[in-house]
């Protein structure tokens, strides 16, 4: 053994076995997802067992809700292990702990979808009243997820008190940023499923108040979505430029932005809720200023990394307004399924822009352009990223070799997903435009003509989406094979089978010291309080004073 | 903390487009009056068949204006085929008397969430006579696909 073997982390067993449920949910939910956009065209007729519905909530919670958490916990157990180190016994325990609660959370969870006790899609909007075992699977799956961040924050905090006088590593920094928000969102749901899903599925209380669960869901469900971007965006800031050879352009605006983000991704759920009563129109719109705001950070991103990007170019001699293009691998994997993703970004963005638009979301809301906005945003940048990610991370993990024509393989993987995607969502959103509704089986509504446009109007059309979708699912299928091999079948490091594949971490092209206020997490943590109080105390006391009758749970499928 | 002076431009010019948008948006909604579906008017889905208006639903033209009572339940509206003036303000006033529904009017702004426990409201004048497809398009169980009305602009 020498001395590189013996310094694996021992985060990398945990983070396997993340990876490997995050891929056996991929698989399921990119099965379920083909159904449905063959179903939607009309082109199979699912069995009388397996309704669309069923199908439509598995694969929403497999793909939004569980497999995007475990690929984060996976990537952020590696990276905190390779910047802090080994996890203590106890915060170990926490992490193999909360591994195995959510896998029973989401055991339950899918044993009741399945078995089509809770057809209630991922969003199981109240009066919809699935199987109890439903809610508590969630209840436990959210349960999980506090103990594997509980014991990720344990060992930043420790780390911190052993080196009080040292910067803490980028990625540990943007890995506890990302933490705190999944915490602090979290606690939403956990209250809607806590103290009105489960009481009510269980009969102890007659009815609820729907908007006020609808409140506490959007409160947690847009937070979700940053959740989801803020490893995406670590892969970007910490990984790419050090893949490519170069360096990240600024680590404290990296820092900078996590934090502008942690503090915007909360007060702003109620632009989900734009087309309903119960809030009055001058908090819709505080809603929506603070959601554009957003913005501000996304940009700095985009500039932070795309800035990374023409960096590396010059110091390879590149020159010109473009020259920068040409020093980019553009065959390597690792970097051209991200920088895809990115490109869908720019779109993507731009329709959440649209989507959260005061009185413009009555023209798309609960359409298919929505569908289309999310499959471009967490589909994509977020899906593609993590992709990417695992075509050197599993070797990280396993010890084996990314092998030529598994890079090659990985870039056929990628141009599936990327060119079906751009069939799929584009066909969505202009679906949408056309009064397209989402989340609906195949109907042509009587053959009402506004109906008919979405089956004969050329690329605007469902086939289009199916064709779309079957593309994506070759490219699922695609990855979870190389997943497999590159997990267990790749050959080992020839030369010296016992290293690995560094996890990639770059430097950053500022050495400026960083301000002391960036890591002062009481101000950060009180900042983000304030806001949530600004944006939900009035919102919610209202909710509270208007006197909805309680309503009764029904089960309508 | 120090900041590239090109990304100092690029913010700048991130946050003015901002500032325009939101500015826009703010006009629109509240010197126009373009605001998003809402209220705060409350109803108990079980009494919905008993009280007024809601045991009647349907147009009622109130001569510079028509108002149109709804009532959504699963899988379907009430009314299921009305008619309406064209070029005449529509509000339609819609409940809901079990789950969540929404009340959409293909190839209008009238997209509304019918949330048990609450009235909705929304107002369109219609330009254009002809037959105008009403869907639910939010999930609401077994028989969502078939939740469709009918609204004939004259």
């Amino acid at each position: 053994m020498n001395a590189r073997a013996t310094a694996v982390p021992n985060t990398h067993p945990p983070a396997r076995m993340h990876l490997f449920v995050a891929f056996l949910t991929v698989l399921i939910g990119a099965l379920c997802g083909l159904l449905q956009a063959f179903v939607r065209a009309g082109w199979i007729v699912l069995p009388n067992w397996l309704s669309y519905y069923a199908v439509l909530t598995v694969h929403g919670v497999l793909l939004a809700l569980v497999s995007t958490t475990y690929f984060i916990f996976a990537y952020l157990l590696a990276g905190n292990g390779a910047t802090l180190g080994d996890l203590s016994r106890g915060q170990k325990r926490l992490v193999v702990a909360g591994f195995w609660i959510m896998n029973v959370g989401v055991v339950l969870a899918a044993a009741m979808i399945l078995s089509g006790n809770a057809s209630v899609l991922y969003t199981f909007y109240l009066p919809l009243q699935a199987h109890p075992l439903f809610y508590i699977g969630l209840a436990l799956f959210v349960v999980g997820t506090w103990a594997v961040s509980a014991g990720l924050l344990a060992q930043y905090f420790a780390w911190k008190k052993a080196h009080p006088n040292a910067r803490t590593p980028l990625f540990a920094f943007l890995s506890t940023v990302t933490l705190f928000l999944w915490w602090i969102a979290s606690l939403g749901v956990a209250a809607t499923v806590l103290f009105q899903m489960i009481p009510l599925s269980l009969g102890w209380v007659r009815g609820v108040n729907v908007e006020l669960s609808r409140t506490l869901f959007w409160y947690f469900g847009h937070p979700l979505v940053y959740f989801w971007l803020l490893p995406t965006y670590m892969v970007w800031y910490v990984n790419l430029p050090k893949l490519i050879g170069g360096k990240l352009f600024s680590d404290t605006l990296a820092r900078f932005a996590f934090l502008l983000f942690l503090v915007f991704s909360f007060p702003v759920g109620v632009h989900h809720q734009l087309t309903e009563p119960g809030i009055q129109d001058g908090w819709k719109f505080l809603h929506v200023i603070l959601t554009f705001m957003v913005a501000v950070p996304s940009l700095m991103t985009a500039f932070n990394v795309f800035a990374s990007f023409e960096l590396t170019a010059l110091e390879k001699g590149q020159r010109g307004p473009f020259g920068w293009m040409r020093s980019l691998p553009w065959s390597d994997v690792r970097f051209l399924a991200p920088f895809i993703g990115m490109l869908f970004f720019i779109p993507g963005g731009i329709g959440g822009l649209i989507n959260a638009s005061y009185q413009m979301n009555a023209m798309v809301h609960n359409t298919l352009f929505v569908v289309g906005h999310f499959h471009i945003t967490v589909g994509t940048p977020v899906m593609l990223t993590f992709f990417g990610l695992s075509y050197w991370l599993i070797p990280h993990l396993t010890g084996r070799t990314l092998t030529p024509w598994a890079m090659r393989l990985g870039l056929v993987q990628t141009a599936f997903w990327a060119s079906g995607m751009l069939l799929m969502s584009t066909a969505q959103h202009a679906l949408g435009l056309m009064g397209a509704p989402r989340r609906t089986d195949f109907t042509t509504y009587q053959n009402h003509p506004a109906a008919e446009r979405w089956f004969d109007t050329p690329i605007a059309n469902y086939a289009t989406m199916a064709i779309g979708g079957a593309l994506l699912f070759v490219g699922a299928m695609l990855m979870i094979g190389l997943a497999v091999y590159l997990a267990f079948f790749a050959p080992k490091n020839a030369a010296n089978p016992d290293t690995r594949t560094a996890f990639p971490l770059a430097d950053a092209a500022d050495p400026h010291p960083q301000p002391a206020f960036l890591e002062n997490w009481r101000l950060w943590l009180t900042l983000t309080a304030v806001l949530i109080f600004i944006a939900y105390t009035i919102p919610l006391i209202d909710i509270a004073s208007h006197g909805a009758p309680l309503v009764r749970g029904l089960r309508t499928w | 903390m120090t900041i590239h002076r090109y990304e100092k431009i690029w913010l700048t010019f991130g946050i003015g487009a901002l500032i325009v948008f939101l500015s826009i948006l703010g006009f629109t909604a509240f010197a126009e009056g373009h605001t998003p579906p809402g209220g705060v008017l409350t109803i108990d889905p079980q009494l919905i068949d008993t009280v007024a208006p809601w045991n009647a639903p349907g147009v009622y033209d109130r001569g510079e204006r028509v108002d149109v009572y709804i009532v959504g339940q699963v899988f379907a509206f009430n009314p299921n085929r009305f008619e309406v003036p064209v070029g005449k303000p529509v509000t339609f006033h819609a409940v809901t008397k079990d789950v969540v529904h929404s009340f959409t009017i293909v190839g209008t702004t009238v997209n509304m969430m019918l949330i048990p426990g609450y009235v909705n409201q929304a107002t369109y004048t219609f330009k254009e006579p002809g037959s105008y497809l009403i869907l639910c398009n939010e999930y609401c169980g077994a028989g969502h696909q078939v939740m469709q009305a009918e609204v004939i602009v004259r």
